[in-house]
Order: structure tokens, then C-alpha cells, then sequence
């Protein structure tokens, strides 16, 4: 008889780590797939294209129904799991079925962070997380009317960018002076400022929300500054948080997301955990890259016990606004040791940064020419020493490579 | 474009007086090529020489004559020179007024100008920068053969069997003769042989079958040495030596201690490579010895010069087919001034100012009032008389000496204070004309029109053949202008250069019958027609006789110039430089030319193509000299002595010996911060010829530790008074620069705004590349969207692709430009060495890699070294740099490798 491994959740990092598994070991397990979403596994990430109307559902299916029925796997779409029995190795959801296992993986993702201010629960108030929050939004720009989408990280400017694309008048509030400030300095931060502002996106750097206004509806955005925002829809895009919530009602180790090993495990040997939801030596991750590591990681575990150890790799991010290209990989934070290399060209509006850690590669942000961004990943995951190219290295592949000659 | 519109003149350069043809097209487009019909080149033409139609710009050009900076009319001008010259005439005597001339004048320039002083104005001040050049060739010439002569042709360059090169760079300052000799040893399977003799390794040595690295100024030694083996060997012509020389025994006396050993020890070589030299010296016959300014610019210049002919006289190999004494000029037309007279110890056509004959034949031929009886100033003691006031007034033509006399700063401050400066050039800034009180503007190489003589004798049209920029007029023209003003007018009455040529030739036949080599009166009575047509010729050409038809070689008859027409071999004890190192100046400091430059840069200095070679000052120093200073490749290095310092980049080469160093002559304030390497150059002369010891002087070297490097290019030229170390050279369509700074930069962003003048907004757009930590700063400039300008700064020395970047300056996107490399990785091609093909270092190196074994297939694989071929001993030189241990095939039986 098969083990049977039962998977909660079916977002980007249970439908990786299935795809994984079943490479390896097509016949181990039994799979059954708890999805809260009542749809089939869909690329997240590609939300943003559909908000702009660049893409349909149907376009970022990773697995459609036929690929369950092929694999053999049990997908139970809209069935949200509350309880897990670790004694009795049963999970059972909110309809009440119940589902023993072996094997046990935790997927649950995270959830958008909620602005703690009076009026947040309004109806209007949207957040950007699933297909749910994509038609929400469509269909109050539907009406053509005033947005404003709070947080100017990479999810709210994709967020706004939609919206405008979609005809509303939108507007920005963003806390911090600079837009995605912790990929960003200054100088392109201004560069992508002006980006956004030609879509026609009002942007209000170091604005603070102080409370949703409206009574049985949204009706704009207060500001600390006294300032109100009209808006007829208002969507928090001001960061995610892990979902432990029904990790730790088990009793399994959770801190800020579910803890685990370099090997996944949680702190019940039966129960591993990837995705947003997991913290791994300290650290939660929301880029793709990581997440499908960790994925990766955990199917050569389940499928022969050898198991790689978990280590980020790829902590790319990509903007997916049309028309502007922002890529941005690792760490910008500045640190001991972190030196930056920049390159601006304000008239072109491009503009490049490697950071780099002693002779390492740690982070990189390439902005109006993308180009060179697998080359630059691949520095970084590889650990590459560039101390040698450091004259160089900032006009990436094809143009960082000189063969020099010494002073006339 | 029509062949027949080519009009055949002379390369404005050095002394092989190379042919050239010159077709205009509509538009001003001047197409240069050699002239297959010239003797002396046969087509061929050096990287310069393929230059000259870049040359021929209005940019830098003096337009107009100045009258103390401001534009002035010729009259005016002219009419204030005169007046200058009469008044001090008048209140201190014709002794307070002088001529600088040059070896670029053409003959009927020099002509006249030399009539002027020595005829009219009665003082022998005239001279000429041929001084520093080949002043001790001549002084040489007329000790041992009673007449300044260079016996030889240059086809003996191709028939001697033996070539001794001393004190020559034959491969970078006389390219086509080096060529002509290359030429030669393919078709004679490796002859002639050649002997190098050079304290350091240049491209010359690449052909050499024997280099001899000697101790600076050892020269008379080693040919002390030679005299000496030559009798050991009995190699000597007894019969010759008794019936046409004199003087023989005395100067073998003198040569008796120079054994093999001595001259081994003091001359810094192995006894092995003296005697090899010895042996094939006397064995071979069929001798030339070549010889340059390493020979002459010495304090024993005149010395080294006899002491090399000496050997040819006492072998008697000499005025015979591939053998001989050959010394080569380094202007155009050095011997043309030498034929004039324009030395201030010569009168007139090879007449002496001390032999009261000669004086009373001029002066009844020019009708002249006065004439002096005792020479008159040479250049460096020329400006020595400026500098302490005896000479007031001074009329300085086509040349540029705050940069080539020694102790140039010195000459700075003379011309600063004399109370009157003329200048006429063709350029109106450089470091002369900025003393000036009038300048007046001459015209240019392609204007101008009169006759040149080369280093084997060779008189050749150089014709114009295009209109003179602005109110440039010839040289002769303003001296007569002048002449006519000072009461003169009868006897400056020419009607052009046809005129002063006939007469110039007429008196070179007044009373010689012979006694005389230089007799050119058979041109005495061409037409003007005939000199519009004139075809290159020998002299002598002596009256009554048809054009090169006498022998080609003067003495093979035994017969010199002297009073008992005896030749003298000259006793030439050997003396050491006159500098000596010191511990606050322990290097000696050598100084030349390079290939792709000529002089003070006023001319080749405007070509692209010519600035692609090197183009920055630098010094070459010995690799253990290098690191016991600290010194790095590429870095930066300060030589100074007591007189001045230049600034300029390390070169540490093999080829320098230790204790030696070298910098080229030809940076100026023009060109480079701090590169003008005479202001180091003691002004010690050779007693007799009064040259100055130019390649021997002392000095320091120090390390120089710039806080910051820095590569540029600008569409303009910009002010870089502000900048520690800066050196510029002319790309197509701007400059390059190398900068170096000694002080932290506050901020690049600024300097990069001054340096390409930038308002505020076009500052705030500039593509920018900013490394803090790492220390690298670099900016790509626009101005409307096209690039004015580009920076990039580094802490250590830069290792940007400058060959490229000077190429894409333009033409390729910003980014490309400030990454330094075009997007697509096309390869570098590296520094250039074939000018006429535009190949760099780089492709070479991989075409060696690539299997090419020698030039030629070096050259079918890249079309480097296939154009005039100067090039060629540089490519020769990767080929033995190659890592595949690769030696060029002998070029002789390997008798240097036995």
C-alpha cells in the first residue's frame, strides 16, 4: 500500500513541490491537495497581468483538472483545512471531511498585511492576494471610479499600475519617501517615480494612512497630514504575513511563520512545511525563487528519504508593469562590508546597482534594461568571486567581460 | 580625379627627402601618395608621410600676421620689423641682432634669409636649429675631408654587405631607408648584415643581427677600439692611407690602449659582441656606417663622427659602391641650410667666413656692404646672448625653441625678456609664438614652393600644390619684405623662388673651378619654366655639365677639399660626457623620437591617425631600476634635475639599460602638463660644432602616486589648468586625454562638468558609473543628445580599451562607451602599430596565436605591416614576444648566434 501524503494548500509552492515528487518518485504516495481557493493551481505572481488585462485566468493555469486526473492526484478545491490531529495523523477541513497521512506538508502561504486604522473592514476595502481580489478590483473599476492602493512596494505598484490600466484614477500612498525602498535608492526610486506618474498614477511618498473614511462604503483615505484621498476602492498592498495559524493551533513550532529545518521538517518529524508560510534560520521569504528551492528541497526528501538541504538561492523579483522594467535580485540593505557600483543614466532613465559583499555578489537592481539579469542571478547563486571584474561588472554580460589594455 | 593632376613634391619630414605626389580633389581633399619616380623612396612612404593630407588643416593655423596679439597687416608688420631691427642695428651694432632659422625652410628661405644677415645687416648671428641635429656631422666633414660632404648615395645602403647603424633609430626616424635596407636583405638572402649600436633597444634592433646596448656616449671608444683592430688585422690600405690622408699614425697612437678588453669594460659590453663587431667590420668590405644624433647631439659629437670616418679612411672604404661614412639628416632640408650657409660659422655655398677669398667672392656677388669676419652665435649661445642682453632683437622662422634647445626653460625666460621677438610659423599657438611680440604666418607644407636637399645630396621641388591658408605668405617673401624696408630693395628683388635659386646656384660656382664640393651653377641659368619642371638631381652639378652626370660618390678618386687635398684622419682622444651622475641624479637621461611623431608635434600633432602610435610623454626605464624606485609599469614618474622635470608614464622595458633612461623630445606645454624633456637637457656643447649633448644628460627619476587616473575624450579642447598631470592627443572628431590627480577628486560629477564645460541641467543627465569604495568614477557627457565627452577615473592606472573607445567616441550607444566595449564583445584590437591599416596589438598577438610565424603572415592574416611598412620591427617584436618561443628566422647566417 502507498503512503499517503497530504498536501494543505495549493499555491505556487505545493503545486511546485507535487510537480517535483512526482518526477522522482511517481508512485510513492497517495496525494491528496487541500485548496482553500475553490480553483486549480495558478502562477500568483501573474495576478498583476491580469488585473492589467494583458493576460486571462486561463493563461496562468500551472495545472488545469486533466493534469490532476493524469498524475493521479486528489485535488480537494475550496475545502480549507482547520484542524490537524497529529496523534491521528488526520487533518479535517471546514466541511468536515477528514484525511489521514503519512506525510504531512504544510503550504498555507501568507496573507496580505491589513493596516491596523479605523474603517478597514469597509466594504471597497480590497487586498491583492488571490484571483478573488483581482475580480473585486476589475469590477470596481467596471464602474469607473477613484482608487487609491496603499503601499508602494512591489505588489502595489503592480496594483495601481492595473488599475490605471483598467481606468480609474489612481492613486499611490506610499510610507516611505522613496518607492520600493529596500530595493531602490534614491536616484531610482525618482527614476520609477516618474515611471509610474506617466501611467497617471497620483504618488504620495511619506504618507501615512491614519483611517479608511466612508460609512457603509469606502469613500477615500485619510492621511496624517490631514489630507483626505477620494476613493471609491482601496487596496492594501502593504506587505504579507505568514499564515501559522493552523500550524501552530496544532502545537507545531511557530515564531513570525512555521519553523523548520534545512530540511523542511517542522517540529512534528511527519510534517514538513514550505512556502511563505515557513521560516527557515530566522528568515521568511515571498519571492518565487526561494520558495520553489525549498520545494525542490522537500520532494527529494519525500521521495527517497535523501534530501537536499534547504539554501535560498534566487531571490529575484521582477516588476510587472508593462513598460517597466525593474528586476532586483538578493540584498540591498546597507551592511558592513556591502559596497555599491551604480550606474545612472537620467536621460534614458536607466539605471543599474550591484551590490557586493567583500568580493561576492549579494544583491543587484537593474532598472529600464533588464537584459542582463540571468547573468547576474547566476553570480549570485553561484557565489562567483568577481573581485576581478569589479571595474566592469556593472554593464553586465556583454559588456562586462573587457579585455583591457593598459596606458598608451 | 586624373593621375596627371598629382603634382610631385618632397614629404615635409626627415632627411631621406622622400617623393611625393599630392592629387587634389574638388572640395580640398588632398590624396598623398608616394612618388614611384623619386630616387629616394620609389613609392614608398612612412606612417608620417601616409599622414600628410591630415596635416593640411586649418585648425591651429596662424591666419593673419599679430602685432603683439592683435591682427596686424603684412605692411604694418612688417614695416615694425624692420624698423625694430634698424634701430637696434643702429644704437648696439649688428652684433645685437639675430636669425633663428630651421632645417624645414626651404633653400631659397634659407637663402635669403642668410643674405640678409651675413650680407647686409653685416653679423653672422644667423643660425639654425640644424644645430642640434647634425652640427658635429658637418664640423666632422670638414675636418677630415676640407668640405661638409656626405660621400655616399643611399643605393649603398642596399649594396653594402656590412650596415653599422650608430646613434640611429633608422626603423622610427628614417622609415623608408630602414625599409629600403629590409628590402634589400630579403633579396640578398640576408645582406647586408646589420650592426646596432644603441645604448638601448629600439625597433631598429629588431633587424639587427648584432646589437651592441653601449654606455651612453662611449662612442669614440668603441670606434677607438675599431681603428685599433683594423691595424691589428692589417686590414689597413697602406697604399691609400700614404698617398691620400694624413695624419694616420697620430691617430692610431691615440687608439693603442683600446684593446678589446678596455673598450668591453668602458663601453658596457661583453668582450665576445666587441670583437664580433670587430671581425666583421674588418672582413667586410663592403661597409656603411650609418650614423644619426646619437652620434652627433654629444659633447664629443665632432669626435665620434671622425672617429667613425677614421675607419672607413684608413680602409679606404669610402666613395665606392656599398661602402662609406653616411650620415643622415633629421629635416628636410638640414643639408639645403647647410648649402646656404645658414650656420653661423659658414658664409655662403660652402664658403668660409675666415677665408678672406671667400669673403671678398661673396661680397663682390651679393654687392654687400658689410660683411663679418668672424662667426657669429651659435643656437644655444644664441640665447644665452638673449638671455643676458647682448641680443635685443631676434627673428625666430620655423621652429620651436622653448622645446628643442637645451636648458629650455632657460630659453623661456630669455625670449620672455627680450625687448623684441619676431616668430613666423604656420601655427599660432605653441611655446614660442606665446613670446612674440610679432608673429607672422608663413606658409605650410602644400603652399609653399622652392627646393630641398636630402641626406645623399638630392635637390627636389617641394612644390605647392594648394592655395595658402588665410594671409600665409613664404617665408622668403617676409625676409625680403623686411630686407626692402631695411634700404635693401636692390638686392632682394626676386621675383620668386625660381630667382633666388638661380642666384643661389650661380654663386656656387663664383671661383670654385672645383675647389669646392658644392657647385650647383649648371642650375645657374634654368628658366623659370625649367624649375617648375625640375627633376630631383645630385649635386655637384657644375656648369656646363647635364644633370647627374658627374659621379655619384664623392672621393673615389682620392682627392678631398683640403688645402694639400689630402685627407685628414684626426686624432680623437676619447672623453666622457660631459654630465656626470650624481647621487642626486644617478640616471642618465637619453632623449629621441618616436615614429609616429616629428619635432614639437606642431604638424603631426594635428593627424588622428599619427596619435594612435603613443600619445603620451613617457620615460623608459630598466626593469631593476623600476622596482628598487618603486616604479610601476604605466604608473606615473617625475624626472627632474637642477634645470626643470617633466611628468611623464613608466615604460619599464629590457630594452633600457640599467642606470639609462629615455623620453622622447616632442611633448610641449601643447600637449602635456609638464613633457617638455629639453628643460632637462644640460646645454653642454661640442667645442667645435657647438652642438649640444642632448642624450646624455643627468637626472632623478622619483614614483609619482597620483590619488586618481583618468581617461577622457572631448569633442573639444578643453582647459585643464586645474588638472595635476594631463596629456592630450587629436582623435577623429576630438582629443583623448590621460589625467592623473595628486589630490582627493571632491567631486566627479563637477570636474567632469568643467572639464566638457556643461550647464547645470546637461550635468544633472550625464550618464554616470559610480564605484566609492572601489574608487572608480566614469561619466559619459551629452549636450542635445549627442556625446561631447567621456570620463573615466580609477585609482590605479586605467585599463580601459582606449584604441576602441577613441574609435566609438560617437558611434556607439553611451552605455557601450562608458563600459569601455562594444555591446556584442567584439575584441579589443589594442594599441595601434599598423597605422595604415588600423591593426592593433591585439589582433596581432592573435594572428601569432592563430599560427602566423613571421610578418608576412602576419600580414596576410590582419593587412598589418603591408602598408609602408614601418611597422614591421614592431611586429617582428610580438613575434618573438609570442609565448610560443617563436625566433624570426635569421634574417643573416646566424654569425650573432655562433
Amino acid at each position: 500500500m502507498r503512503e499517503r501524503l497530504v498536501v494543505i494548500g495549493n499555491g505556487m509552492a505545493a503545486g511546485r513541490l507535487v510537480e517535483e515528487l512526482l518526477e522522482r518518485a511517481p508512485d510513492r504516495y497517495d496525494i491528496v491537495i487541500f485548496g482553500a481557493e475553490p480553483r486549480v493551481n495558478y502562477n500568483r505572481i501573474m495576478l498583476s497581468p491580469v488585473l492589467a488585462g494583458e493576460k486571462r485566468f486561463e493563461d496562468i493555469v500551472v495545472h488545469d483538472e486533466d493534469w490532476y486526473a493524469r498524475n493521479g492526484v486528489t485535488l480537494r478545491r475550496g475545502e480549507r483545512v482547520v484542524a490537524i490531529d497529529r496523534t491521528a495523523r488526520e487533518v479535517t477541513t471546514d466541511s468536515g471531511v477528514r484525511a489521514s497521512y503519512d506525510e504531512l506538508v504544510i503550504a498555507t502561504g501568507s496573507e496580505p498585511v491589513v493596516i491596523p486604522v479605523p474603517g478597514n473592514d469597509l466594504p471597497g476595502v480590497v487586498t491583492f492576494r488571490d484571483l478573488d481580489d483581482v475580480e473585486a478590483m476589475l469590477a470596481a473599476a467596471a464602474i469607473g471610479s477613484r482608487a487609491v492602493v496603499i503601499g508602494g512596494g512591489l505588489l502595489g505598484l503592480e496594483a495601481a499600475a492595473g488599475l490605471a490600466a483598467n481606468g480609474m484614477r489612481t492613486s499611490l500612498v506610499h510610507l516611505m519617501p522613496t518607492l520600493m525602498e529596500r530595493q531602490l535608492d534614491e536616484q531610482a526610486g525618482i527614476l520609477l517615480r516618474q515611471a509610474v506618474e506617466s501611467r497617471g498614477i497620483v504618488v504620495h511618498t511619506g504618507a501615512n494612512t491614519r483611517a479608511i473614511a466612508g460609512n457603509t462604503r469606502v469613500t477615500g483615505v485619510e492621511l496624517d497630514d490631514g489630507r483626505t484621498l477620494e476613493a471609491d476602492l482601496v487596496v492594501m498592498a502593504a506587505g504579507i504575513r505568514p499564515n501559522t495559524r493552523l500550524a501552530g493551533g496544532a502545537g507545531i513550532r511557530v515564531d513570525r511563520g512555521v519553523i523548520v529545518d534545512d530540511y523542511l521538517r517542522t517540529s512534528d518529524p511527519h510534517i514538513s512545511a514550505i512556502g511563505e508560510c515557513v521560516q527557515h534560520r530566522g528568515k521568511c521569504y515571498g519571492l518565487v525563487g526561494p520558495i520553489y528551492d525549498m520545494a525542490a528541497s522537500l520532494a527529494t526528501r519525500l521521495a527517497d528519504g535523501s534530501g537536499v538541504p534547504f539554501r535560498a538561492g534566487d531571490q529575484s523579483t521582477k516588476l510587472k508593469v508593462t513598460g517597466i522594467d525593474l528586476y532586483s535580485a538578493g540584498e540591498f540593505a546597507p551592511a558592513e562590508g556591502r559596497q555599491d557600483i551604480v550606474v545612472n543614466d537620467p536621460a534614458r532613465r536607466t539605471y543599474r546597482r550591484v551590490v557586493l559583499d567583500g568580493s561576492r555578489l549579494a544583491g543587484v537592481v537593474l532598472y529600464g534594461d533588464t537584459r542582463d539579469s540571468g547573468w547576474y542571478l547566476d553570480l549570485l547563486k553561484r557565489g562567483t568571486d568577481v573581485a576581478a571584474l569589479r571595474e566592469t561588472l556593472i554593464f553586465g554580460r556583454s559588456l562586462g567581460d573587457a579585455r583591457a589594455e593598459p596606458a598608451a | 580625379m586624373n593621375k596627371r593632376d598629382a603634382i610631385a613634391t618632397t614629404c615635409a619630414y626627415c632627411g631621406v627627402g622622400c617623393g611625393v605626389r599630392a592629387e587634389c580633389g574638388s572640395g580640398g581633399a588632398v590624396r598623398i601618395e608616394g612618388d614611384r619616380d623619386h630616387p629616394a623612396n620609389f613609392g614608398r612612404l612612412c606612417v608620417k608621410g601616409a599622414a600628410l593630407a591630415e596635416t593640411l588643416v586649418a585648425d591651429e593655423r596662424l591666419l593673419h600676421p599679430q602685432i603683439g596679439g592683435v591682427r596686424a597687416s603684412w605692411s604694418m608688420a612688417l614695416d615694425l620689423v624692420a624698423r625694430r631691427f634698424s634701430e637696434t642695428i643702429a644704437m648696439h651694432g649688428p652684433e645685437s641682432v639675430a636669425f633663428y632659422v630651421s632645417g624645414q625652410l626651404l633653400t631659397e628661405d634659407y637663402y635669403v634669409a642668410n643674405k640678409l644677415m651675413k650680407g647686409f645687416i653685416g653679423s653672422a648671428n644667423i643660425d639654425t636649429n640644424s644645430r642640434l641635429c647634425m652640427s658635429a656631422s658637418v664640423a666632422g666633414h670638414k675636418r677630415a675631408f676640407g668640405a661638409d660632404v656626405v660621400p655616399g648615395v643611399y643605393e649603398d645602403l642596399e649594396t653594402a654587405d656590412l650596415i653599422v647603424l650608430v646613434g640611429s633609430n633608422l626603423a622610427w626616424c628614417h622609415p623608408v631607408l630602414f625599409q629600403r635596407i629590409a628590402k634589400a636583405r630579403e633579396a640578398r638572402n640576408g645582406l647586408p648584415r646589420v650592426v646596432n649600436i644603441d645604448p638601448r633597444r629600439t625597433a631598429t634592433s629588431e633587424i639587427a643581427d648584432l646589437h651592441l646596448a653601449i654606455e651612453p656616449g662611449t662612442d669614440v671608444a668603441l670606434f677607438l677600439g675599431l681603428l685599433r683592430e683594423i691595424g691589428v688585422a692589417a686590414a689597413i690600405d697602406v697604399g691609400f692611407v700614404g698617398a691620400h690622408t694624413e695624419g694616420a699614425e697620430r691617430a692610431q697612437r691615440v687608439a693603442d690602449d683600446w684593446t678589446i678588453q678596455a673598450v668591453a669594460r668602458r663601453c658596457g659590453l661583453s668582450r665576445e659582441d666587441v670583437s664580433r663587431f670587430y671581425d666583421l667590420f674588418v672582413r667586410t668590405e663592403k661597409a656603411v656606417t650609418v650614423y644619426s644624433q646619437g652620434v652627433n647631439q654629444s659633447s664629443a659629437g665632432v669626435d665620434k663622427v671622425n672617429a667613425i670616418l677614421n675607419c672607413h679612411l684608413v680602409t679606404n672604404r669610402i666613395g665606392r659602391p656599398g661602402m662609406g661614412p653616411f650620415s643622415v639628416t633629421g629635416q628636410p632640408n638640414a643639408m639645403g641650410g647647410r648649402e646656404v650657409g645658414g650656420l653661423a660659422n659658414q658664409l655662403a655655398a660652402h664658403m668660409e667666413l675666415d677665408n678672406p677669398a671667400h669673403r671678398a667672392i661673396v661680397q663682390s656677388f651679393w654687392s654687400s656692404p658689410r660683411l663679418p669676419t668672424a662667426p657669429g652665435l651659435k643656437a644655444v649661445d644664441l640665447f644665452r646672448a638673449i638671455g643676458d642682453g647682448r641680443v635685443k632683437a631676434v627673428w625666430i622662422m620655423g621652429t620651436n625653441p622653448v622645446d628643442s634647445l637645451p636648458d629650455a626653460d632657460a630659453v623661456r625666460g630669455a625670449l620672455a625678456n627680450c625687448p623684441f621677438v619676431v616668430v613666423s610659423d604656420v601655427v599660432e599657438k605653441n611655446d614660442t609664438t606665446a613670446y612674440a611680440h610679432v608673429l607672422l604666418p608663413a606658409q605650410a607644407w602644400g603652399e609653399k614652393d622652392g627646393t630641398v636637399t636630402n641626406s645623399e645630396r638630392r635637390v627636389s621641388r617641394q612644390r605647392g600644390f594648394r592655395g595658402a591658408i588665410g594671409e600665409a605668405m613664404p617665408d622668403w617673401w617676409a625676409v625680403c619684405g623686411v630686407a626692402r624696408r631695411m634700404g635693401f630693395a636692390k638686392s632682394f628683388d626676386y621675383g620668386g623662388p625660381a630667382s633666388i635659386f638661380r642666384e643661389h646656384a650661380a654663386l656656387s660656382g663664383v671661383g670654385n673651378h672645383g675647389a669646392r664640393a658644392f657647385d650647383i651653377s649648371g642650375a645657374a641659368r634654368i628658366s623659370d619654366l625649367d624649375y617648375q619642371s625640375m627633376r630631383p638631381f645630385r649635386w655637384p652639378w657644375r656648369c656646363g655639365e647635364p644633370a647627374n652626370e658627374t659621379p655619384k660618390r664623392f672621393f673615389a678618386n682620392g682627392t678631398y677639399f683640403t688645402a694639400n687635398e689630402r685627407a685628414r684622419i684626426v686624432e680623437t682622444p676619447f672623453r666622457e660626457p660631459m654630465s656626470k651622475r650624481t647621487i642626486a641624479a644617478p640616471f642618465i637621461l637619453n632623449t629621441g623620437r618616436v615614429r609616429d611623431q616629428w619635432h614639437t608635434m606642431t604638424r603631426t600633432g594635428v593627424a588622428p591617425r599619427l596619435a594612435q602610435h603613443i600619445c603620451e610623454p613617457f620615460v623608459e626605464i630598466a626593469p631593476r631600476d623600476a622596482e628598487q624606485l618603486g616604479v610601476e609599469d604605466d604608473g606615473l614618474v617625475r624626472i627632474s634635475n637642477a634645470r626643470g622635470a617633466i611628468v611623464a608614464r613608466a615604460r619599464v622595458t629590457e630594452g633600457q639599460r640599467d642606470g639609462s633612461i629615455f623620453a622622447p623630445i616632442h611633448w610641449t606645454d601643447q600637449f602635456a602638463s609638464a613633457g617638455r624633456v629639453d628643460a632637462l637637457v644640460a646645454p653642454h656643447l661640442d667645442p667645435i660644432a657647438g652642438q649640444p649633448e642632448s642624450k646624455a644628460s643627468v637626472a632623478r627619476v622619483e614614483a609619482l602616486r597620483p590619488d586618481w587616473f583618468a581617461f577622457a575624450l572631448s569633442r573639444v579642447k578643453p582647459d585643464l589648468s586645474s588638472t595635476d598631470y594631463w596629456a592630450l592627443a587629436r582623435i577623429a572628431g576630438g582629443f583623448r586625454f590621460e589625467l592623473a590627480g595628486f589630490a582627493a577628486m571632491r567631486d566627479w560629477r563637477d570636474y567632469a562638468a568643467e572639464l566638457f564645460a556643461l550647464t547645470r541641467a546637461d550635468r544633472d543627465l550625464m550618464l554616470t558609473m559610480e564605484d566609492r569604495h572601489g574608487g572608480f568614477f566614469r561619466c559619459v557627457a551629452s549636450v542635445n543628445g549627442a556625446v561631447v565627452g567621456a570620463l573615466y577615473a580609477s585609482r590605479k592606472p586605467l585599463t580601459v580599451s582606449r584604441a576602441w573607445l577613441c574609435s566609438a567616441l560617437g558611434a556607439v550607444e553611451p552605455m557601450a562607451l562608458l563600459a569601455g566595449r562594444p555591446a556584442g564583445a567584439k575584441a579589443e584590437s589594442g594599441a595601434q602599430i599598423c597605422a595604415c591599416h588600423s591593426v592593433g596589438a591585439h589582433t596581432i598577438r592573435d594572428a601569432v596565436a592563430g599560427g602566423c610565424r613571421d610578418v608576412r603572415a602576419v600580414g596576410v592574416a590582419t593587412a598589418a605591416g603591408t602598408g609602408c611598412g614601418s611597422c614591421r620591427p614592431e611586429i617582428e617584436r610580438i613575434l618573438r614576444q609570442a609565448p610560443t618561443q617563436y625566433t624570426p628566422r635569421p634574417a643573416a647566417p646566424a654569425f650573432a648566434r655562433q
